[in-house]
C-alpha cells in the first residue's frame, strides 16, 4: 500500500512537469538510442562479414609463395617463385583432409570480345575452384581436367566481364582475346558481389591453369594453391600437414611458403568492425552518463523546490525511507521511460539507416533488454544521492524553507 | 484523569553556534484530554523549540516526554515520524499544502504514512469526512491556490484530522490570515475543541489567544505565567459583531 501510494505520487511528479521531465530524459534516449541503433549497426555489419567470409569458400586454406632475399634485398610475401604444380598434386596426394586442390596463377590482362576490350583479372585454375570457392556457374559449366591436361584455350567469365564485354548478349560459346588467344567461353558465373576488402569478384576471367602458365603469363611456378579442408574442425590440421609436407619437399631449404587459412581472413576483417564497435560503445556510455548526470541535477532542483514538501511529508509521518523511495522512484522512472522512448528512436534511427544507407542493419533483441535495465540502473545510481539527500532531510529546518 | 501531555522538566540546548544556546530552561507541564492551550510568548522565548518537542519533530536535550502515556523522549527518527502519523495533527502558519495536488488529496496525505493499511476508498471517505467537519467538502476537487487563505487552512485542519490525532498542534495558525478569516478559523478550533480534540496553539496575537481555554507564556525558555481564561472569546458571536460593524461601515460610507 505504501509503495502503491508512493509510486502514484512520483508519477504523479513527473507528469506535471512534462517538459522538464522530457528534457531530462533526453540525454537518456539519447545514449540508449545509439546504443541500439550502433549495436544493430554492428550486428548487420558482422552478419554481412560472416556471408563475405562464406563467399570465400567454406574451410579453404590458401599456400602463397614465400619471400626471396636477392643480393640482401629482401621481397614480400609472395614474392618467390616457389610453389609448382608439384607441390599441389603432392598436397591432394599425399594429406587426407585436403578435399579438394586448385592451382592458381593469376594477371591481369587487356581481354577483346566482340570489338569491346576490358581490362580484369585472368586467373588460371583447376576444374575443383568453383567447388572450394562454393560458386556455381549461372550458365554453363566449368572445364575439365581434360582441359587442363590440354592446355585447352576455354574459359569461364564473372557476371562483370560478361555485362561489360557482351552487353545484352548471352556469352555461351563466343570468343574472347586475351594476349590475342582465343579463349572459347564455357560458362558464366552467378554473381558474387564484392570481397571484404572491396574487390569485385565478378570482375574475373577463369582458364585452365596450364592454359594460363604456358599461353597467358608464361610462368612455370605457381601463384597460390588452394586447398578445401574436409571439415572446419581440420583446417587446422590440415594446415600442418601442408606446412609439414612443403617442408620435406624443400629438402632442408629455407621455407619458402606461407599457409593461411580463411578464419585469419575472418579475424583481420572482424578486428576493424569490432574496433568500430567499441568506439560507438564508448561514445554510447559517454552519453549514458552525461544523461545520469542530467537527471541527478534535475533531481536535486526538484528536492530543493520540494523542500516544504518533504518537511511536510515528514511531519505527517513519512518515513526518511518513504521519502526515499519517492524520489528514487521518480527517478527511475524517467530513465526508464527515456530508456523505453530511446529504444524506440534507436529502432527507428535503424530501420532509417537501412532504407535510407543501405546498410544491413540487425536489431538485436538481447541488446533492447540490456539498455533498458541499463538505462533504468543510470536511474537507480544517479538518482540514488538527490533522494538520499531527500530523506535525510530535518523536517523542522525544511518546514521552515522559503 | 490522565494527561494526555506529560512534560518533566524539559531542556533544549543547541550546541550549533559558538556559544551553546539554552532555548527551553527546564519547562513542565501537563495537557489533559479536552484542553484547548495557547502558548505565547515574544519571539525568542522559545516557544517554537517547545512546540517542536511536543510535535515530536525534535528530540530535547534532557527532560521527559510522555505522550499519551507514551516516553517518546528517546525515540528515534522513524518512531518519532510514527507517533506523528499516529498521535498529532498539525497546521502550520504558511499552511503547508502540497500545490497542485487537490484538496481532498491534500488531506489523504497522513493517510498514507499511517498503519492502517487504508483502501483508496476508505481514504477518500476518511478525507471527505474531514472536509466536511471543516465545510469545505463542497472543495473536495480545488486546488490550493483555487481557495482563499481560510479555506486552506481548513483544509490544513482537515489533514491534521486525519488520522484522529491525540492532540492538535498548530503554529501561529492564524499569522497569515486578516483578522475576519483569523476569527473563522478560531470558530473551527473551537467546534473541534467542542468534540472533545485538545488543541494545543502558538500565537503572539493576545485577541487570539482569548479564544483558547487556557494562556501558557514563555520567557527566555521558562513558563512565566499559566492562566485559565476568564472571558473567553467566543467565535459565532465575534463573527456577529464583525459582520455588524461591517454593515455600519457600509451603511455611513454609503
Amino acid at each position: 500500500m505504501r509503495l502503491a501510494n508512493t509510486t502514484k505520487v512520483a508519477l504523479r511528479a513527473l507528469r506535471r512537469n512534462k517538459m522538464r521531465s522530457l528534457l531530462t530524459a533526453l540525454g537518456l534516449i539519447i545514449g540508449v538510442a545509439a546504443v541500439i541503433a550502433m549495436q544493430s549497426i554492428g550486428n548487420g555489419a558482422k552478419s554481412q562479414i560472416e556471408a563475405q567470409i562464406a563467399s570465400l569458400g567454406q574451410n579453404v586454406i590458401t599456400v602463397f609463395p614465400g619471400n626471396f632475399t636477392s643480393g640482401g634485398m629482401r621481397s614480400g610475401w609472395g614474392g618467390a617463385s616457389s610453389l609448382t604444380v608439384e607441390d599441389a598434386e603432392a598436397i591432394a596426394r599425399e594429406i587426407p583432409g585436403a578435399l579438394a586442390v586448385s592451382c592458381e596463377s593469376r594477371s591481369r590482362e587487356q581481354v577483346l570480345a566482340n570489338g569491346l576490350n576490358w581490362n580484369t583479372q585472368v586467373q588460371g585454375e583447376s576444374p575443383d575452384y568453383l567447388q572450394i570457392r562454393a560458386w556455381p556457374c549461372a550458365t554453363g559449366g566449368t572445364f575439365s581436367e581434360q582441359d587442363v591436361r590440354s592446355m585447352a584455350k576455354v574459359a569461364v567469365i564473372g557476371k562483370t566481364v560478361a555485362d561489360q564485354l557482351f552487353p545484352n548478349q548471352d556469352p555461351l560459346g563466343q570468343t574472347l582475346r586475351i594476349r590475342n588467344i582465343p579463349f572459347k567461353i564455357v560458362g558464366v558465373l552467378s554473381a558474387k558481389g564484392f570481397n571484404l576488402f572491396g574487390q569485385d569478384q565478378d570482375d574475373v576471367v577463369l582458364v585452365p591453369y596450364s592454359s594460363h602458365m604456358k599461353r597467358v603469363a608464361r610462368r612455370t611456378n605457381l601463384g597460390s594453391i588452394l586447398v578445401q579442408a574436409v571439415s572446419a574442425e581440420q583446417i587446422e590440421t590440415v594446415q600442418q600437414q601442408i606446412n609439414d609436407l612443403l617442408t620435406q619437399r624443400r629438402n632442408g631449404r629455407e621455407p619458402d611458403f606461407t599457409v593461411r587459412n580463411q578464419v585469419e581472413f575472418a579475424q583481420m576483417a572482424t578486428a576493424t568492425s569490432k574496433t568500430m564497435t567499441i568506439l560507438l560503445l564508448v561514445a554510447a556510455v559517454v552519453s549514458l552518463v552525461v544523461g545520469g548526470i542530467g537527471i541527478m541535477n534535475i533531481m536535486l532542483v526538484s528536492v530543493t523546490e520540494r523542500t516544504r514538501e518533504i518537511g511536510t511529508r515528514l511531519a505527517v509521518g513519512a518515513h526518511g525511507r518513504d521519502v526515499l523511495v519517492q524520489f528514487l522512484l521518480e527517478s527511475v522512472v524517467l530513465s526508464g521511460c527515456g530508456g523505453a522512448i530511446g529504444i524506440v528512436v534507436g529502432i527507428v534511427a535503424s530501420r532509417l539507416i537501412t532504407h535510407f544507407m543501405g546498410w544491413p542493419v540487425i536489431v538485436p533483441p538481447v541488446w533492447i533488454l540490456i539498455s533498458f535495465g541499463i538505462s533504468t540502473l543510470v536511474g537507480v545510481f544517479f538518482g540514488y544521492y538527490p533522494a538520499r539527500k531527500a530523506a535525510q532531510l530535518d523536517p523542522i529546518e525544511a518546514l521552515r524553507f522559503e | 484523569m490522565s494527561a494526555v501531555v506529560q512534560l518533566e522538566d524539559i531542556h533544549k540546548i543547541y550546541d550549533s553556534g559558538e556559544v551553546p544556546v539554552h532555548a527551553v530552561r527546564g519547562v513542565s507541564l501537563e495537557f489533559h484530554r479536552g484542553e484547548f492551550v495557547a502558548l505565547m510568548g515574544a519571539s525568542g522565548s522559545g516557544k517554537s523549540t517547545l512546540m517542536n518537542m511536543l510535535g515530536c519533530l525534535d528530540r530535547p536535550t534532557r527532560g521527559r516526554y510522555r505522550l499519551d502515556g507514551t516516553d517518546v523522549s528517546g525515540l528515534g527518527r522513524d518512531e518519532l515520524a510514527d507517533i506523528r502519523c499516529q498521535k498529532l495533527g498539525f497546521v502550520f502558519q504558511g499552511f503547508n499544502l502540497l500545490a497542485r495536488t487537490t484538496a481532498l488529496e491534500n488531506v489523504e496525505l497522513p493517510m498514507m504514512y499511517g498503519p492502517h493499511r487504508l483502501s483508496g476508498r476508505d481514504m477518500r471517505r476518511r478525507a471527505l469526512e474531514c472536509l466536511e467537519i471543516v465545510g469545505l467538502s463542497q472543495r473536495a476537487d480545488h486546488f490550493p491556490n483555487q481557495l482563499s487563505g481560510g479555506q486552506q487552512q481548513r483544509v490544513a485542519i482537515a489533514r491534521a484530522l486525519a488520522n484522529k490525532p491525540e492532540v492538535l498542534l498548530a503554529d501561529e495558525p492564524t499569522g497569515n490570515l486578516d483578522s475576519k478569516t483569523s476569527v473563522e478559523v478560531m470558530g473551527v478550533f473551537q467546534q473541534l475543541n467542542d468534540q472533545g480534540i485538545t488543541i494545543v496553539m502558538v500565537t503572539h496575537e493576545l485577541d487570539i489567544a482569548q479564544y483558547c481555554k487556557r494562556n501558557l507564556v514563555l520567557r527566555d525558555g521558562r513558563i512565566v505565567a499559566d492562566t485559565t481564561v476568564a472571558r473567553r472569546l467566543l467565535a459565532p458571536a465575534e463573527l456577529a459583531k464583525l459582520r455588524a460593524a461591517e454593515a455600519d461601515a457600509r451603511l455611513t460610507s454609503g
